[in-house]
């Protein structure tokens, strides 16, 4: 490819994009939030968790992983393209146990900050899966709650492609699949709190829980009390 | 035609903790105007105990985690126009639904009532049983949000929401002029 930049449009504003860049990455450039919740700055594309299926040239594509095109027209924040990703996430409250008054993310969750966005206020169309995986809590710095993980494989990710050391990875197959640790629990893995898998920003929800941090900064205080996922990057925008 | 009359309401905490019911006291001095609008029934606020009469409005606090609860939920549904879950407890079962993941045990409700009672290690009960009187509800199997047990009008999110979302909602459904939430105000905490 060569290093000529283009122009596509997203809800009909002209977007810049340098060949092989993503419609989301030019997006995040040009200030247009596409909502996500796999993706992340600084770890590979996954295009697994589709919150950021957008239309483009009438196709469903999702944004993070579809490289962007001269002349494409994207289909990104429309009442069509936010009812189906409020769908995603309903379903992922659904498949968990996202109990937000007793969780300790609140307030910083990604996974509560989408459904603000996308102005989700009840998730009661779907029976409640309510899983009961064990809590684990072996390591000294850091405890797993699974029943809260969206499978979003960010931690996956982070502790592969940064740390270099593969604690996490995904078992199962379908419905069944979600996310486990390399070993019999957390504390027979070679985990470290310093690892980025375990910062803050890599586990969406409350699942990676840093002990001793829990309610630091209190409820009302925190990164989505102060505005709407995405703002930062629509902030951009000139 | 306009009615001249004030609004009917009527309040009820279930399976909650009464915050919801202190957050409507977060409303602070926009409670005067309201109130200039609406009129209390059945409420704790008010302490009237059973419907004197149909009500507009009915606000409910909690999810029903015992069979009083639906009862109450059912007579609730029955007496009023708008059906309002206020809070997660109502719309999602909040804090008491802890217990519903635990219910895929063999015997659920007995391992976790042997928990609170008996096995718990934090626990000083000197009978060493589980409270088993006649006037005491039955606890249901699981806890319920309001909507599944009866149909809901609105919910307002929060634990507890926010005396704004409050206001807003009912200033606005007084009116007849609720579109829905402003997505800032949406909180689940």
């Amino acid at each position: 490819m060569t290093g000529e930049s283009f122009v596509f449009h997203i809800d009909g504003v002209a977007v810049t994009a340098k060949p092989g860049q993503t419609i989301m990455e030019a997006a995040d450039a040009a200030g247009i939030y596409i909502p996500r919740l796999c993706d992340v700055e600084g770890l590979r594309h996954q295009g697994g968790c589709r919150v950021c299926t957008v239309k483009a040239d009438g196709r469903s594509v999702s944004a993070c992983t579809q490289p962007a095109a001269p002349d494409l027209k994207v289909e990104n924040d429309t009442p069509a393209r936010n009812r189906v990703r409020r769908d995603l996430v309903e379903m992922l409250f659904h498949e968990g146990n996202h109990l937000c008054p007793i969780c300790e993310k609140s307030g910083n969750c990604e996974l509560q900050a989408m459904a603000y966005r996308l102005e989700m206020t009840v998730a009661t169309r779907f029976p409640y899966l309510e899983p009961c995986r064990e809590l684990d809590a072996s390591h000294p710095d850091i405890a797993l709650d699974t029943n809260r993980c969206i499978s979003c494989g960010r931690c996956i990710r982070a502790s592969q492609d940064v740390d270099g050391k593969g604690v996490f990875g995904y078992v199962g197959r379908g419905i069944h699949r979600r996310v486990a640790v390399n070993g019999a629990d957390l504390a027979h893995t070679d985990a470290a709190v310093t690892d980025h898998a375990m910062s803050a920003a890599v586990c969406p929800v409350g699942c990676i829980i840093r002990k001793d941090e829990g309610f630091r900064v209190p409820i009302g205080s925190r990164h989505f009390d102060h505005g709407l996922i995405g703002h930062e990057i629509e902030e951009k925008r000139e | 035609m306009t009615d001249p009359r004030k609004a009917r309401v009527a309040t009820v905490s279930l399976a909650g903790c009464f915050g919801c019911h202190m957050a409507i006291l977060d409303m602070d001095e926009r409670l005067i105007g309201l109130m200039e609008k609406v009129e209390f029934d059945r409420s704790p606020l008010t302490d009237i105990k059973t419907f004197t009469r149909r009500c507009d409005i009915g606000i409910i606090e909690g999810g029903c985690c015992n069979e009083e609860n639906v009862h109450t939920l059912i007579e609730f549904r029955k007496n009023c126009d708008v059906l309002i879950a206020l809070g997660q407890c109502a719309i999602m079962g909040g804090l008491p639904a802890m217990r519903n993941a635990i219910m895929h045990a063999a015997e659920p409700l007995r391992e976790c009532l042997e928990e609170a009672y008996i096995s718990g290690p934090y626990l000083r009960n000197m009978t060493r049983l589980i409270p088993n009187d006649p006037v005491l509800p039955l606890v249901l199997d699981r806890v319920y949000p309001c909507s599944e047990v009866v149909d809901i009008d609105y919910q307002i999110p929060g634990c507890a929401p926010s005396g704004d979302i409050i206001y807003s909602t009912l200033a606005t459904l007084l009116d007849g002029r609720f579109t829905g939430f402003d997505r800032e105000d949406i909180r689940f905490d």
